[in-house]
């Protein structure tokens, strides 16, 4: 084990892979000579030459698209776009034909193709560029959805990615990009799938996944302080979903809050809340609460910014809420 | 309306040295397209077929040409009206006819249907549903190539199909600028059949000299006439050489005319009198066999004996792609994904979400 970043742990991934594998190549603006707007692939320019890191033109629907067919051919792209807002320019490559040619050309093409891009608010960005789209791929037959919450299990799912032949979207997230944790050395790959138990508890069960579970952990170990014990579950996974870890849980719990850097409506707080109200029913002590952001194209002043999204305040009094709501449940 | 060259085939046959029995070929095959799309409108209407079919018909001429420009070795993508690419590419018609049946013997085992037509022998790369959903990918594949190989003369190369509708969405402009700056061995052609659905080039581009959209991309461009199956032939094969050989992308545009509406269900009434007996006299069937007739390449008991040959194949394979099996509804969550990974949800609609 050695403690490094989530964006070291990124970039030693890619690296290590492009050891590995010739077929693995890297595809995205500014990810070469500029060494990407996060620096994730900082120095691979110099060491792998622009044939395997290949700066494109600021063309998202034609890069994502042409990393596709790269990929029916057998390469392993790996594709950076610089912010999931803009792989809105890319949806019809991404739903319409990547998640949709193994399937509908009847087994015979292969896109084994990673597209990495962060999410998330909370870096005065304004509305365009400060979304949490995942749960529009997530939506899609096809696609895998991965959403790392910390650097072994960013070094773990980018590697299974990688490794994987379906096209998997990868992720990441601004305010992770800094924080640190512990990376099993050399070869980890995760199962693309499933969820974790991050820190188990008996009172109440919190889901999260990405930027949301660092913060549902901080809010955990300060409740356990209380004598309030919550057990964390992290996704990891948003397609597949790891549904039976989540009922596994809240039936111990009784009790669920979904904290979640998305809208409230239709959001992946909702998929969970429907799923614990259909596998945990009899076992719920009270409502499934969910935190998350304010339903407003985000402002970029600051005040507007913090009040539009959740944070551990939020999740503390939803977590209270509910455990008051059951305080007489025996 | 952009007037496709004058240039008469018969002037082409009598100035090639062409083989009396290569020339026949090409018209078998025109003949097999004919008859393949002939007979799918009738499959449509007896309700064999469902969903969208668009049909090559009036395209014939261009189908072979584009096709037999081709090596084994190259990389095909087409948009959806590409029935008889597959079959000049050498599918054989059954397993054409079964994915339009929606069979477990179609190209692509009934997942795809008319549009989706997918063979990784014949290095058909798939149809594709969306306009020009085919051109990342397709400029993807030819990234590939590059990737693994320099240029030369033995190299594989990419052909990417369009139609003249796509020249206008954003990826086609995307898409040659990459293979521009990248050096992509790879040809886009546009089959311009000189109408989007109802809309005809001029109302749609703002030059609507196609095969000059390639200039912002300093991509060379050239126009042939789509009737003429020898002048397609040599204008793709010459296209070809230069992507294979020296990685400069192509932009060829091969003009004919939609014989008919869009698609099998559309009437194409916006289409005057005029249009229509303008159409029948640049189809390129007739034409074909005329010329053949005259330069005494065939002769009309021969024409008539492959055609009647062609009527004879189709139907077997129309007979035998209705006694394919339709896919039985437990293989629905096949191919849905390429590596199995744990927790994929299987339920079919009103099943339970989580295992009890």
């Amino acid at each position: 084990m050695t403690v490094i970043s989530y964006r070291q742990a990124l970039h030693d991934t890619l690296r290590a892979e492009m050891l590995r594998d010739e077929d693995v190549l890297l595809i995205g603006e500014e990810i070469g000579l500029f060494e990407g707007s996060y620096k994730i692939t900082a120095g691979l320019l110099a060491e792998f030459g622009p044939r395997r890191v290949r700066d494109t033109p600021i063309c998202e629907e034609g890069f994502v698209g042409a990393a596709i067919g790269a990929a029916m051919l057998g390469l392993r792209p790996v594709v950076e776009i610089m912010t999931i807002n803009f792989s809105l320019l890319a949806i019809d490559q991404i739903v319409n034909h990547a998640a949709k040619m193994h399937s509908m050309f009847g087994g015979q093409a292969r896109v084994p193709l990673v597209i990495r891009t962060p999410g998330g608010g909370g870096q005065q960005l304004a509305a365009t560029h400060s979304q949490n789209l995942e749960v529009w791929y997530a939506h899609v037959p096809g696609l895998k959805v991965l959403a790392p919450a910390t650097p072994a299990d960013a070094k773990g799912m980018l590697t299974a990615a990688i490794r994987d032949d379906d096209p998997v979207i990868l992720l990441e997230n601004l305010a992770l990009y800094n924080t640190n944790g512990e990376v099993p050395d050399g070869d980890h790959t995760l199962d693309i799938g499933t969820a974790s138990v991050l820190k188990p508890g008996r009172d109440l069960t919190v889901v999260a996944y990405s930027r949301a579970t660092v913060v549902a952990l901080d809010v955990a170990r300060r409740l356990d302080e209380e004598g309030i014990s919550v057990e964390v579950v992290d996704l990891r996974s948003l397609r597949p979903l790891d549904r039976d870890t989540v009922c596994a849980s809240v039936r111990k719990t009784s009790r669920a809050v979904v904290l979640e850097d998305d809208w409230l409506s239709y959001g992946i707080g909702a998929e969970i809340a429907a799923t614990i109200g259909e596998g945990a029913f009899d076992y719920l002590d009270a409502p499934v609460r969910r935190v998350a952001a304010a339903e407003v194209p985000l402002p970029y002043a600051k005040p507007l910014e913090l009040a539009a999204l959740p944070d551990a305040a939020a999740l503390t009094r939803v977590i209270r809420d509910t455990l008051d709501a059951t305080r007489f449940a025996g | 309306m952009a007037e496709p060259s004058s240039t008469a085939v018969v002037g082409t046959v009598l100035g090639t040295t062409e083989e009396p029995e290569t020339l026949r070929g090409y018209y078998r095959q025109m003949m097999t397209i004919r008859v393949f799309e002939q007979r799918a409108a009738e499959m449509y209407t007896k309700a064999k077929i469902g969903g969208y079919c668009h049909l090559n018909l009036g395209e014939e001429a261009t189908v072979v040409g584009l096709m037999v420009a081709l090596r084994a070795t190259d990389y095909l993508f087409t948009s959806y009206r590409e029935h008889g690419y597959a079959l000049a590419r050498g599918a054989e018609p059954v397993r054409i006819m079964a994915e339009l049946f929606g069979r477990t013997g179609g190209l692509s085992g009934g997942r795809g249907g008319s549009m989706h037509l997918f063979d990784p022998q014949l290095r058909l790369l798939g149809g594709y549903g969306i306009v020009g959903g085919q051109i990342p990918p397709a400029t993807g594949a030819a990234l590939a190539l590059a990737y693994r190989n320099g240029p030369g003369p033995d190299r594989e190369a990419v052909m990417c199909l369009l139609g003249d509708g796509a020249t206008n969405i954003g990826a086609f402009h995307e898409c040659l600028n990459l293979a521009a700056v990248w050096h992509l061995p790879i040809v886009y052609v546009i089959v311009n059949n000189q109408l989007g659905m109802g809309t005809t080039v001029e109302a749609a581009a703002g030059e609507p000299e196609l095969f000059r959209r390639g200039c912002s991309y300093r991509i060379p461009g050239q126009r042939v006439d789509g009737n003429d199956v020898l002048a397609v032939r040599k204008a793709a094969r010459a296209a070809l050489d230069r992507a294979r050989g020296e990685h400069q992308p192509m932009l060829l545009e091969a003009v004919s005319y939609r014989l008919r509406g869009h698609s099998v269900v559309d009437p194409a009434r916006y289409r005057s009198d005029e249009d229509n007996q303008r159409a029948r006299a640049l189809d390129p069937l007739p034409a074909f066999r005329a010329q053949l007739i005259d330069t005494g390449v065939l002769d009309a008991p021969a024409a008539a004996g492959i055609d009647a040959e062609v009527e004879q194949a189709i139907a077997e394979a129309v007979d035998a792609a209705d006694r394919s099996p339709a896919p039985a509804p437990e293989t629905l969550f096949d191919h849905v994904y390429a590596t199995a990974v744990a927790n994929t949800y299987q339920g079919l609609p009103g099943d339970p979400v989580v295992s009890p």
